[in-house]
């Protein structure tokens, strides 16, 4: 994984580049059955019926799956909108799940621009979440000395810190000796997790009367300290989030430093040929991104959870690789994506105890999605030509496709 | 003698824990070997778990009887899940085009979330949880070898384990030699290093790529069944592949490409994992000591890093898709 070649079907950037012109390949001398020559560009409208046919297979391919186990698809993924959406307690649930999950994907998004291949937004939620504990803990056992709002901004910057290096460490190596990113982001996943677990079993984080290993409940200690405000039922973590997403994209398309993220993951040498720092520009946004991490963990604190568990972070960072990439990495498209994959996982939890389909249908949802527009790329990149047509039309392609 | 015994022992449940760890590393390193960097290997565990579990379940079911039958459906069902997961990845990667590091990202999701569902409905199906019987317990059982289990020392040392464990080691074995002796071996390994040159040396680039995935897919799956199988021993736990699936590429890394170095570090790692319930350090905490294996990963990555030998590095065309146009 190391070096940066420039394949042009995998780059999800430049939605609109133009295409080179359309090129046969190599004339042979019988013409094969099928062939697939480079499509001369396509237009929007035949993108987006490219994506919608693609995702109503996987939906259709998870039909399949519901039927194997003999429960019914369609009521399955009615009541998935329905107990995801249906009632105002469940969406407030829906966008709870949506907050941390956008904020991690517009994290990870950024280290994937650079072909970073960042998988450790678990960790890093959880670095974030573990360091603002600890302001929480010492808070708490002095007699909470701290006041609400130093309390708070204590947290967001310790919690960033905390994000923050557990992105700078992989950066700092990978850019000094290639080391490889995408292993060292995951076992700092595990290292915090097993911390996590130690910190439970502290006499000092744990409840007084508990026997159990737990980290107390940060709300009743600090007398609510912790508590984030709520906005239409949902803590006030889901603004961040939003804001988040935006300023992202306005950093990701109109400043430089988004400019040379984009170059340096097109091509690490045109980068330095272009005489730019591509360490510092490489282990910069790995700060950015933890950062942002550590600050979703400070929200599962402070705004869902207020305590610290090893699932504080809750398999958010690989769902959020799937947003990102769903997204093409666009911060204003993993709005919609985020709450959409929120929507599976609450609707999953809420078909898991009406018709006990198991919850982890979330999982294997999200998976095929994924999996089904991967694929699409190749459709929307290539047309196939079949032996004895010269050309074919879009909407054949679409049924090839399929 | 004491203190012997501590370490025989200590020996016997390293290959034990690295058995599966092995047999997952080998798995992708002839993946690799083709080109082809699968990071997908945690969910091809779990497919291959669920499908082991569930094959020797139902084979209890249908046949009325445990032991041998359970056992080959068993084999063939998480042997078969494994290759189907190598496909798909292969599809979506080698015809398809797709990012190799997201599709293998997908499929460790994708893989995660399809062995808990299913082994969730298997469990509604069996009533509560599945647990596979005795008899057929028994197969996944260290092997009695008589008097040679029962020697002191040697009998621990290499005589109290389960016949996977063998089959492991002749699997690494055989790919080394695969890799290193045989005239395909050597194509794969130039599909691997420049499938640009391979293709115009008449080898069939694609075909190789899908042959090496989807048997390494299939070993991937078999190392799945060892972790439902004989480490949770037959019943099907939600977490029972807890990483292994990571640790095994890490592994790849750590024995350089080459299935015999694979086989002690499988064992080195396995060693890791289970040390903290057989050797306590006084003073530390159980949770700190169970992350000596990623803390492990981490150095070592680090290290090979740092001292790159051409010999022994990544297949040079790992990660990235062919595209024989832009030749």
């Amino acid at each position: 994984m190391t070096d940066q070649k420039i394949n042009n079907a995998n780059m999800p950037e430049q939605p609109d580049a133009p295409c080179p012109p359309a090129q046969d390949m190599h004339p042979s001398m019988k013409e094969p059955f099928v062939r697939m020559t480079k499509r001369g560009g396509i237009t929007k409208r035949q993108r987006v019926a490219v994506y919608i046919i693609c995702f109503i297979l996987a939906l259709l391919v998870g039909a399949l799956m519901l039927l194997a186990i003999g429960k019914n698809p369609i009521h399955a993924y009615r009541d998935m909108v329905v107990g995801s959406f249906g009632t105002a307690i469940a969406t407030a649930e829906t966008v709870r799940i949506a907050i941390p999950l956008l904020i991690a994907s517009v994290a990870v998004g950024f280290a994937f621009k650079m072909r970073f291949w960042n998988i450790g937004a678990e960790g890093q939620i959880l670095a974030g979440a573990i360091f603002c504990s600890y302001i929480v803990i010492h808070s708490i056992n002095n007699e909470n000395y701290i006041g609400k709002i130093p309390l708070h901004l204590l947290m967001v910057v310790l919690a960033m810190v905390g994000g923050a290096l557990f992105g700078f460490l992989p950066a700092y190596f990978k850019t000094k000796w290639e080391t490889n990113e995408t292993l060292f982001t995951l076992m700092l996943n595990y290292i915090a997790i097993q911390y996590v677990i130690y910190l439970q079993s502290l006499r000092t984080w744990q409840h007084p009367m508990s026997t159990y290993p737990k980290i107390v409940d940060f709300s009743t200690f600090t007398e609510g300290k912790v508590e984030l405000p709520r906005m239409f039922g949902v803590h006030i973590g889901w603004i961040f989030a939003l804001i988040i997403a935006v300023v992202a994209y306005f950093y990701l398309t109109k400043t430089k430093h988004g400019y040379e993220i984009s170059v340096v993951g097109d091509s690490l040498n045109t980068a330095r040929y272009a005489g730019m720092n591509t360490r510092w520009i490489q282990i910069r946004t790995l700060l950015i991104s933890g950062a942002l991490c550590g600050f979703a963990g400070y929200l599962q604190v402070a705004g869902a959870n207020h305590t610290l568990t090893e699932t504080s972070a809750g398999g958010v960072g690989f769902t959020a690789i799937t947003v990102a990439w769903l997204a093409k990495l666009n911060p204003f498209v993993m709005i919609p994506i985020a709450v959409f994959i929120a929507m599976l996982q609450k609707g999953s939890l809420f078909i898991q105890s009406t018709m006990r389909i198991p919850a982890s249908a979330a999982d294997l949802l999200t998976g095929l999605i994924l999996f089904f527009m991967l694929g699409s790329e190749f459709f929307i990149e290539y047309k196939l030509v079949f032996r004895g047509k010269q050309n074919i039309s879009p909407i054949e392609q679409k049924e090839v496709a399929a | 003698m004491k203190v012997l015994n501590v370490i025989i022992n200590l020996i016997n449940a390293a290959v034990l824990a690295g058995t599966p760890l092995l047999l997952a590393t080998s798995g992708e390193i002839l993946t690799e070997k083709s080109g082809n960097l699968n990071l997908g290997v945690e969910g091809q565990m779990y497919m291959g778990a669920i499908a082991g579990l569930a094959g020797a379940w139902f084979a209890e079911q249908w046949f009325g009887t445990g032991g041998m039958i359970p056992l080959i459906i068993a084999v063939i069902f998480s042997f078969i899940m494994g290759c189907i997961s190598g496909l798909i990845y292969s599809v979506l990667t080698v015809t398809l085009r797709a990012n190799q590091n997201v599709t293998g990202l997908t499929l460790a999701i994708f893989g995660t979330g399809f062995g808990k569902f299913f082994g969730e409905v298997l469990g509604h199906k069996a009533g509560g949880f599945v647990a596979v019987g005795q008899e057929t317990k028994a197969m996944f059982g260290n092997i009695n070898f008589g008097k040679l289990t029962e020697t002191p020392f040697i009998g621990t040392l290499f005589f109290r384990y389960n016949w996977l464990v063998y089959f492991a080691l002749i699997i690494a074995v055989i790919m080394g030699w695969y890799l290193n002796k045989t005239r395909s071996g050597l194509s794969l390994r130039a599909v691997g290093e420049s499938p640009g040159t391979a293709d115009s040396a008449g080898i069939n680039v694609t075909r190789y790529k899908y042959g090496a995935t989807i048997i390494g897919g299939g070993l991937c799956g078999l190392a799945g069944m060892y972790m439902s199988m004989v480490n949770q021993k037959g019943i099907w736990v939600t977490d029972c592949v807890s990483g292994y699936g990571w640790l095994a590429i890490a592994l790849v890394i750590f024995s350089t490409w080459s299935p015999l170095r694979a086989i002690y570090s499988s064992i080195i790692f396995g060693g890791l994992t289970v040390m903290y319930m057989r050797i306590p350090i006084p003073g530390l905490p159980t949770a700190i000591y169970m992350m000596f294996p990623y803390i492990a990963t981490i150095i070592v990555l680090i290290l090979t890093s740092i001292k790159q030998i051409k010999e022994h590095a990544q297949p040079a065309s790992t990660g990235l898709n062919y595209y024989r146009e832009e030749r």
